[in-house]
């Protein structure tokens, strides 16, 4: 039995680890490539290990690149957006949740019924709409068609409506106004899923693609994905160029999930839950 | 300025009003931002699909469903319905039976969970436009990685995948499961973790052995959370662009074209706003198809349960 039991287990580490090699190698052959020379990356046979390094392809490319803009554009519209999201989803989570109005059922209905809507249906109006306002083309207009979500407000609410009332209405007989109620206890007391939905923001906007493709067409504007993409259709033959451009963009991403893999995954589960 | 106006109102009402301002000021802040970017262009995309605009000066007309008598009839467009449909058909079995299998084997009582699971994950969260550039060279027809391997393997003559139209969706297919799996992964373990360790008590002494236990306990009790993959997976493959656009562009010729591709094309490189709008309803439809049969399943297991 015990023997069994270790066989199955050593079977469990050998399958574990061959998938997760398997799932990595894409990684690899991407930072080992960036190391190649252009035309040593498609060398036959294939090579797993380099014979000379070529670091200087970081150098060349930081040159032939402006990242330092694109990083910064990222940044800003990444930070902004998660910023102007969880403040207004927070308001609104604790308005549907602890304060009575007219009207609070019919509004969160609309909500409801336009969370299963995909952006990809509404998009082009919207950039109508942004373009009509004069702020096509800018990080404002970039911002605002991504600050506002029903899953903000949706993901907050949920956990707003485990806190229970009883505790702010001992706040109310204390003295403390509605704003006192939210900033003093229930604000706080929400800051799980806040760091849910931050990460869930973050990856988002700092990923997305077609948004910007959609939105930004002056260069000192891009954002880190669309200037990668500029890279390649420039430089389609330098592979190893395009491979160190792509290691780039992934290491901002790659340092914030490894220091928050916990919030990640809780993320996950609760907005998988959610559904 | 308002106490002579207020003192009419009992002191009930006038708590009345000010709760309704002060829900009011609470959610208003969003309710805006929300009304004017994304309610109003969800409406005006219905209305949108029905008139033919350029986005120019010239007002826009009213053209009954001529868009989408138009879309229909265009050659491309049926053709997008296809790809998108073939490669959701690709996609969605192996990413739903490859995040099982993983969650299933990390579900076990092993060192280094933790390090399988960021592996497993972390092609989820790295950029597409990136993901897209190392596959396209991993999958490069004459010298690249994947057929060096198949050749190796014995295959004298693998596809020519991203050149070749038959191949093309399903080289994109690959890199979608290997893509999103880690993240239903996760999704199947946090529902592993829900079922209860007496059930898998009682059948050990009943003498099951694993495989019995994975068939007729975990299984079975994970088909709620199946059926939600079953359906998210679904909506995410109708909605692809991304992908295919920074793997194929959406060729060779029209070859891996999808439903978004073409609202994109017909909206931004063709400003036909009318058909764009009537090919974005088209998916707005099938998304609310799939929505209404996961409300149908959700209440069917909600009784069950």
């Amino acid at each position: 039995m015990n023997a069994k039991r270790k066989a199955t287990k050593i079977i469990l580490y050998i399958l574990l680890i061959g998938l997760g090699i398997t799932m990595m190698v894409p990684f690899y052959w991407m930072v080992i490539s960036s190391l190649k020379l252009n035309k040593d990356v498609f060398s036959i046979p294939m090579r797993w290990w380099p014979e000379t390094m070529h670091p200087e392809n970081y150098s060349v490319i930081w040159k032939k690149l402006p990242l330092l803009i694109f990083f910064k554009n990222t940044a800003k519209l990444t930070i902004i957006t998660t910023i102007v999201q969880l403040c207004t989803s927070c308001f609104a989570a604790y308005g549907f949740t602890k304060c009575k109005f007219v009207g609070r059922d019919l509004i969160f209905l609309m909500y409801v019924t336009t969370i299963a809507v995909p952006w990809q249906v509404y998009m082009v109006p919207q950039f109508i709409l942004v373009s009509k306002m004069g702020l096509n083309d800018t990080h404002l207009g970039l911002i605002l068609m991504q600050a506002f979500s029903a899953f903000g407000v949706f993901l907050i609410r949920q956990f707003y409506i485990s806190i229970p009332d009883e505790l702010c209405e001992a706040a109310r007989i204390d003295g403390l106004n509605e704003f006192g109620i939210f900033r003093k206890i229930v604000f706080p007391l929400g800051k799980p899923a806040m760091a849910t939905l931050t990460i869930f923001t973050f990856t988002n906007v700092w990923n997305d693609f077609m948004g910007p493709l959609i939105y930004l067409k002056t260069k000192e504007l891009k954002t880190v994905q669309l200037g990668i993409r500029m890279f390649i259709s420039q430089y389609g033959a330098d592979y190893a160029w395009i491979m160190a451009a792509s290691v780039c963009s992934l290491i901002p991403i790659v340092i914030v999930f490894l220091s928050c893999q916990k919030f990640f995954v809780e993320g996950v589960a609760a907005s998988g839950i959610k559904g | 300025m308002s106490g002579e106006k207020t003192s009419f109102l009992t002191s009930k009402q006038r708590r009345k009003i000010r709760n309704n301002l002060t829900g009011y000021a609470f959610i208003i802040p969003n309710l805006v931002g929300y009304t004017v970017f994304v309610f109003i262009p969800v409406i005006f995309s219905f209305v949108l699909s029905v008139m033919s605009w350029d986005g120019s000066q010239r007002p826009m007309e009213f053209v009954g469903l001529a868009n989408f008598a138009d879309i229909f009839g265009d050659k491309i467009f049926r053709g997008t319905l296809v790809h998108t449909v073939s490669y959701a058909l690709m996609t969605v079995l192996p990413t739903l039976v490859l995040a099982l299998l993983l969650a299933v084997l990390l579900n076990n009582k092993i060192k280094g969970v933790a390090i399988f699971r960021t592996a497993f994950y972390f092609p989820y969260i790295a950029s597409i436009v990136a993901v897209g550039a190392v596959w396209n060279m991993l999958f490069q027809p004459d010298f690249g990685p994947v057929n060096e391997i198949l050749k190796f393997l014995g295959l004298k003559n693998p596809p020519r995948w991203v050149v070749d139209k038959d191949w093309a969706m399903v080289a994109v297919s690959i890199v979608s499961v290997w893509k999103y799996m880690g993240y239903y992964m996760i999704v199947y373990l946090a529902a592993l973790q829900g079922i209860s360790s007496s059930l898998y008590e009682a059948a050990s002494i009943d003498g099951a052995n694993g495989w019995q236990k994975l068939l007729y306990i975990t299984v079975p009790m994970l088909t709620p959370t199946t059926f939600f993959v079953l359906i998210m997976l679904t909506i995410q493959c109708f909605k692809v662009f991304d992908l295919v656009y920074v793997m194929t562009g959406g060729g060779p010729g029209n070859a891996t074209k999808t439903l978004v591709n073409y609202i994109y094309e017909k909206a931004f490189t063709s400003w036909e706003f009318g058909p764009a709008s009537a090919g974005a309803i088209v998916l707005f439809a099938i998304v609310l198809v799939i929505t209404l049969i996961q409300f149908s399943g959700e209440k069917k297991w909600s009784k069950d349960l």
